[in-house]
Formats: structure tokens, sequence, C-alpha cells
């Protein structure tokens, strides 16, 4: 994938994940985070990793996002009302999420593996659903099950948590 | 040419946008939006490492791939218990609003 792809598809991801945190009606943020995973799946299949650049459109950009807009809508949440800014609070906040940007820029800096191009793969990737369920039905058959009973914790606990009263 | 370090720039730049939606808003929801934004991010720099390290079959390294996966499935489970609890405290006080709800502030 050319550079300009991967400028374009960040920028879209970039973009679009700031309109998530700065506009007030919740609707259109999570409409803008749709468009930020979409482009993260593009990314995703700039890396050759087309299973999960599918999946990430398929959870993410489907199933996450509807509940999201499904909860916004049953809470019938309007724009929120301005309130008084903590300004003291707000300003500490940006100031630590900024150091921590300069921090992961120089870790990058340092690290001598972050210069090089990407090494040319050999062997076609289109194949990747069945290499990923070879692994994980081989290697990592344990934490799948796991897994498994973590879903169906949360899918219990969604239920009792949303059981109305009636005592 | 685009490097290593590009993506993991990028990714880092996605854990900012998150890490500061999560302190400056106050809206649990949005809060919960910018958790999101951050599993991503982690997930873009797995990826990154995964087409970065090439074995000798000349295939990427699927471990990271797989990881990958099991961050999608947690945070899919995480946001449905996420937002029941959103549901039920807003039946319980009618806000969605961080500095409504202070029972546990000292």
């Amino acid at each position: 994938m050319s550079a300009f792809l991967f400028w374009i598809f960040a920028l879209l991801m970039l973009v679009f994940g700031a309109a998530v945190i700065i506009n007030r009606n919740p609707v259109a943020s999570a409409l803008s985070l749709v468009v930020s995973f979409l482009g993260l799946a593009a990314l995703f299949l700039s890396l050759d990793a087309y299973f999960v650049g599918i999946i990430q459109v398929l959870v993410y950009a489907g199933a996450i996002m509807v509940l999201f807009l499904f909860i916004i809508m049953l809470l019938d949440l309007r724009g929120e009302k301005l309130r008084k800014i903590n300004w003291i609070a707000s300003a500490g906040g940006l100031a630590v999420a900024f150091a921590l940007m300069l921090q992961i820029f120089s870790v990058v800096e340092k690290f001598p593996a972050a210069k090089q191009t990407f090494p040319p793969i050999t062997r076609s990737t289109s194949d990747d659903v069945h290499r990923i369920g070879l692994l994980l039905f081989n290697n990592y058959n344990l934490p799948f099950q796991v897994i498994g009973v973590v879903i169906l914790v949360a899918t219990v606990g969604v239920v009792v948590l949303s059981r109305r009263e009636t005592r | 040419m685009v490097t290593l370090g590009h993506y993991l720039i990028v990714s880092g730049i996605l854990f900012t946008i998150g890490f500061a939606g999560v302190m400056l808003r106050r809206n649990i929801i949005i809060i919960l939006m910018a958790l999101e934004l951050m599993l991503n991010a982690a997930n873009l720099s797995l990826v990154a490492f995964s087409r970065f390290h090439v074995d000798v079959t000349g295939a990427p390294d699927y471990n990271a791939q797989v990881f990958v996966f099991f961050i999608i499935t947690v945070a899919a489970a995480e946001v449905a218990v996420g937002l029941a609890i959103v549901v039920a405290l807003f039946r319980l006080r009618q806000t969605t609003h961080v500095e409504d709800i202070t029972s546990l502030k000292f």
C-alpha cells in the first residue's frame, strides 16, 4: 500500500477520532467513531491483516456502534447543556495527555526498529483466517475457552443489571 | 516509505486522543467511546508489529493477530457491561454526567 493511502487513512482516523471527543452531541460522537474505526480497518488491510480488518468492520463499526447508538436512543440524550467548565481540571487533563504523547514520541524516536520499513512477505496472507484459526485452536485453546466464559459472564451480568427491580 | 515508526506514532496519537477524552469529557457514554479508541490504538500497534516480524516461511507473525482477536472480544464484552451499568444508573439518577454521581466521593 502506498504512502499516500497510509496518510489519507491515518488522517481520516485521527481527525474523526478527535471529533469523537470534541462533539457535544453524543450521536455525532458515535458516528465519528464509526468513521474512525473504518479508517483503522483500512490501516489493518494495509498491514496485510485481512481477517483483523474485516473483524474490525463487523464487530466495531457494526455491532458495538449499534449498541452505542441504541443506548443513546434509549436514554434520549440531547446535546449537553453547556455547564460551567472547570478550567483548572481541563488544563490539567490536557497537560497530562500532552505529556503522554511526548513520552510516546520520545520512546518511538529511541526505538531502533522504528526507522526500518516493513520486510516483504513472500507468502500470501489471503489465508490468514485459516492460520489464525489453527493458532487459536492449537496454541491458544485455553485462552479461547476462557474468552467464552468471559462472554457468558458478561451476558448474564448485563441481563442482571438491566432487569427492573420489582420488589 | 512508510516505516514501523509511522504506524507507532499514529497509534500513539490515537491513544492520546482517547486518553484526553477520558480526562476531559464528563459524559459517561463519551468516556466509554474514548476507552474504545485507546483499545484500538493498542490493536494498531500490535498489528504493525505482527507485520514487521516476518517469520522464516515469509508470513507475518499471527500470534499478535490472535491477541488482537482476544482484545476485540474483551472490548465487546466490556462495552456491553458498561452500557448496561449506564442504563441502570440512568434509571436510578436520570443523568449520565459523572459530576452528578458523587456517592463514593470522600
